[in-house]
């Protein structure tokens, strides 16, 4: 099984993507270069963290008409699975791979910090090897993070379970605290309709080794290795 | 053909929390402008555009910002002038 992970100028997460899936989880990883047609055969795609094109404009906006993304946007039409992370989640939406948008911060500050998420979905391509509200910690950096959409968007999400990670407290409740940028409806992490492509601005990439202060993110990489691979 | 300079507004859609606005909207009353209701913070992009008529050139414009300067789920642009380039 062979991810394919996009460097766009001024993606700063796909070194991490890279180790974590080929030295951590051991699948076979390849860099795809912005200006590439080619996904060179990789099953899973990976949109990672990062600044594309400076966020100029927008988050994303720019990134989004990469040639690239063009394949992208055929192998998720197909049912291909993509996940998209952090800068990697505001270029899908600008992309209308996933839909709302993310703003900026409503602390107005970047955010660099440790978080605490729980598994509202546990039966996605990208969460299987999770428990029901399984409790993660996993890191965020960002600055535009505020999961955003209009409320028939948000009842539709929440409705076929598509929310599935939400920032919350130690204890796996919500509490406005444990919303760092302030979601709508603590939103960390959604799907798209098919279920093939998954937003998050957490970095499971960033917690798969306890060096890394955790684990809990290698879950992600483990879930989609099980299922893509069976 | 002839050249214009269009320039649009795109600004946060009412409604959607705009945190950089309320800063300011903030800031303006502690100053003492208390008749400030609402602030919202955007952007103003000017372009100049070669078109048949000043209609062709906002039109051009618009279709810019529905693909690309605007973001359709936040954001509302607004044509704001459209002049004749010498």
């Amino acid at each position: 099984m062979k991810f394919g992970i996009v460097t766009f100028p001024g993606s700063n997460c796909d070194y991490d993507a890279f180790r974590a899936v080929k030295d951590v989880l051991g699948a076979e990883a390849v860099y795809l270069w912005h200006k590439s047609h080619e996904l060179q055969n990789a099953d899973v795609v990976i949109l990672p963290g990062g600044f594309s094109y400076g966020d100029y404009l927008r988050a994303g906006a720019i990134a989004r008409f990469s040639p690239i993304m063009q394949e992208v946007a055929t192998h998720a039409r197909r049912g291909g699975p993509v996940l998209a992370v952090c800068n990697g989640f505001q270029i899908a939406c600008e992309a209308g791979l996933l839909p709302g948008a993310l703003l900026r911060n409503a602390g107005l500050t970047f955010l660099s910090q440790q978080v605490i998420l729980r598994v509202e979905n546990a039966d996605t391509l990208f969460t299987n090897r999770y428990a029901p509200g399984q409790l993660l910690r996993v890191p965020i950096a960002h600055g535009e993070g505020r999961f955003t959409a209009d409320p028939e968007t948000l009842e539709r999400l929440e409705s076929e379970g598509r929310v599935v990670l939400r920032y919350v407290n130690a204890a796996g409740q919500l509490d406005a605290e444990s919303n760092p940028n302030g979601s709508q409806r603590a939103i960390a992490g959604i799907v798209s309709a098919e279920g093939n492509v998954m937003g998050m601005m957490p970095h499971p990439e960033r917690a798969v080794e306890l060096v890394l202060g955790s684990r809990d993110g290698l879950g992600i990489f483990q879930s989609m290795m099980a299922q893509v691979s069976a | 053909m002839s050249r214009f300079r269009v320039s649009v507004h795109i600004v946060p859609r009412q409604g959607i929390l705009d945190p950089q606005g309320k800063a300011v909207a903030d800031a303006l009353h502690t100053l003492g402008f208390r008749g400030v209701a609402d602030a919202r913070i955007g952007r103003h992009v000017v372009l100049d555009v070669s078109a048949v008529s000043p209609e062709a050139a906002g039109a051009a414009v618009r279709e810019m910002c529905d693909r690309l300067l605007a973001n359709p789920v936040t954001e509302d642009y607004e044509i704001a002038g459209v002049e004749t380039l010498p």
